[in-house]
């Protein structure tokens, strides 16, 4: 009856009882609709690119549906881009070398992490509140900045080189921007609050007693660590790591600004095919390629999200 | 965990934040020097403040990327939220599996791949339908809309899990339509956790340098399109002023918040007690 009474009424309460009626619907279909449309479109939009040809034209590239024949579209699948990735070798190398960065940098974020984030859950009350305020904190402040900042530091008349300078330790300035060293401190640096955050939810949860009754036992607390702490702290590990891994692989700003073009790795790559080269297929078929190399890692920590929601 | 600290944790922690934070004291002790050539100090000046605020440039690209991220923090945390609803809240429907790879994927999709694929998006809409004629303000807050609103479902998604049912329920029991209840009782208990995410929109979207560059056209210049397009080339005085400024209002900012939530936080644990 309340139905057939909105169907009536005035516009406002049809409206209502429209929402009324189909609520559900609303609130899984409208933000459904927005990521359907600007986000698993384009990436067909991608892989339909790279498998185009390269023209010199606006925009660069040929149509995939051939109509100039009359009737039925021709498909013109062109796979030339990608036996161009792999008879290359500076792809391949680039690939490489952005995964060898990625991994170093990962595991020198674990390392250095681990133990800070450790350390912040066995501090109580405030102190452990503003210690975590300063994971944050970087969070909140630009990336590109923070970056910024390492070139002043690296710089031949930078920090390190005035430092080491003034100690005598060397009579003439290092080079170290524009070097890989420079690369993997950048990344680490931008990357650490990733690792350091999950690391903390994880061990914030975590029931201290095992590890007491390890040690009551007579475990030292090296083999405790190992045996208790370590592996009830391997989901925080596996977020932690992931969440610093995948984007670290397709990082273009820190290449870009601290390895100034010396430091191949895929993102600045993909980035210069397409605006300096503008090869757009090609950028595609690297878009393509270096999803299908980060759809495991990313599916990984899909799963361990899943389960940490359901805890 | 009570325990005292070992000298090892202890010296990592040391390590771990002198790291975090010299360079940003660094950075922030060279907007402060005279000398054009940094990273020469010659003496304490706040000159590049001054020529910081007489340009035109870093004015527009300042204003453009607050609109930008205001509008699309807005609207990301409207459809962040409903999102949150839907994976939370709403049983099985059909594509569900589709819908949480959806909004998880940004979360850690490299940028440049976001920034390409929408770029090509806003191009052959363009082919199709001769819309949008101009890339710029509009097609970087959709893009900034689409990857924010994953940040925003993922907090109103943990918050709804967090939260027990009975009280929606019980407004259910007494006869309170689904819509009553969604904007009477669940909104409000999600005020907080939509409030953070229009934050963290917020800063995303006013941080982002990749995507906006993708599909951003001439004549639409965001800030961090306009810092890097200057560093690039080297140190400039002027962008350290800059990163003083943003920085030093974003840590008070994070510290009013964190202060007001630990207050709470001690206020909700005293009226337990009680």
């Amino acid at each position: 009856m309340a139905a057939s009474d909105q169907l009536t009424g005035p516009w406002y309460a049809r409206i209502t009882g429209a929402i009324h009626r189909n609520l559900t619907s609303l609130i899984v279909g409208i933000p459904f609709f927005w990521l359907l449309l600007f986000f698993l479109v384009p990436f067909f939009i991608v892989l339909k690119l790279s498998f185009a040809e390269s023209i010199i034209a606006s925009p660069p590239f040929t149509s995939l549906l051939d109509w100039s024949k009359g009737g039925f579209p021709e498909i013109a699948i062109n796979t030339e881009n990608y036996l161009y990735l792999i008879e290359d070798d500076l792809y391949t190398k680039t690939f490489l070398n952005s995964l060898k960065i990625a991994s170093i940098c990962t595991i020198i974020c674990l390392l250095i992490g681990y133990p800070m984030a450790y350390g912040i859950v066995r501090t109580q009350g405030t102190w452990r509140y503003i210690f975590l305020l300063l994971i944050i904190l970087p969070f909140w402040t630009s990336f590109l900045l923070r970056v910024y900042a390492w070139m002043g530091i690296l710089a031949d008349q930078g920090t390190v080189n005035d430092i080491l300078l003034y100690l005598g330790l060397i009579d003439k300035p290092i080079k170290l921007l524009y070097k890989p060293i420079a690369v993997y401190i950048g990344i680490v640096y931008t990357y650490l609050p990733f690792m350091i955050l999950p690391l903390y939810a994880n061990m914030e949860k975590l029931d201290s007693s095992l590890r007491e009754a390890a040690m009551d036992l007579g475990a030292n607390p090296v083999s405790t660590f190992f045996t208790v702490t370590l592996p009830m702290t391997l989901p925080g590990i596996i977020a932690g790591s992931l969440l610093v891994f995948i984007p670290a692989t397709g990082e273009f700003v820190v290449p870009d600004l601290l390895g100034g073009g010396n430091v191949l790795m895929i993102g600045r790559l993909l980035s210069s095919e397409f605006n300096a080269n503008h090869d757009w297929p090609v950028a595609s078929a690297i878009a393509v390629v270096l999803l299908i190399v980060l759809v495991v890692p990313m599916m990984l920590y899909h799963k361990v999200q899943a389960a940490e929601a359901s805890n | 965990m009570n325990q005292k600290k070992s000298k090892f944790l202890i010296s990592c922690m040391i390590f771990g934040y002198a790291f975090l934070y010299v360079p940003i004291f660094l950075l922030i002790l060279y907007s402060f020097n005279y000398s054009p050539l940094l990273p020469v100090w010659g003496g304490f000046s706040t000159r590049w403040y001054s020529r910081l605020l007489e340009s035109p440039e870093v004015w527009d690209a300042t204003l453009l990327s607050l609109k930008i991220a205001f509008i699309s923090a807005t609207v990301a945390t409207v459809f962040g939220t409903l999102a949150g609803l839907a994976l939370a809240r709403v049983g099985q429907f059909r594509g569900k599996t589709v819908f949480t790879g959806m909004i998880s994927a940004p979360l850690v999709m490299p940028e440049v791949i976001t920034g390409l694929s929408l770029l090509l998006f806003f191009i052959t809409l363009w082919q199709l339908t001769g819309w949008p004629q101009q890339r710029g303000m509009f097609t970087i807050t959709i893009a900034h809309i689409t990857f924010a609103m994953a940040y925003v479902a993922v907090i109103i998604q943990s918050r709804l899990a967090g939260t027990n049912r009975a009280l929606e329920e019980a407004a259910m029991d007494l006869g309170a339509k689904p819509l009553r209840v969604l904007t009477d009782i669940t909104i409000p208990m999600l005020a907080p956790g939509m409030m953070a995410g229009w934050l963290l929109a917020f800063t995303l979207s006013l941080d982002d340098l990749i995507i906006a560059s993708f599909v951003s056209g001439p004549g639409s210049t965001t800030l961090p399109m306009m810092i890097y397009s200057r560093i690039r080339l080297g140190l400039k005085p002027d962008i350290n002023a800059l990163a003083t400024i943003l920085i030093v209002s974003v840590a008070i900012g994070v510290f009013i918040a964190g202060w007001i939530m630990l207050r709470q936080q001690k206020q909700r644990a005293l009226l337990a007690n009680e």
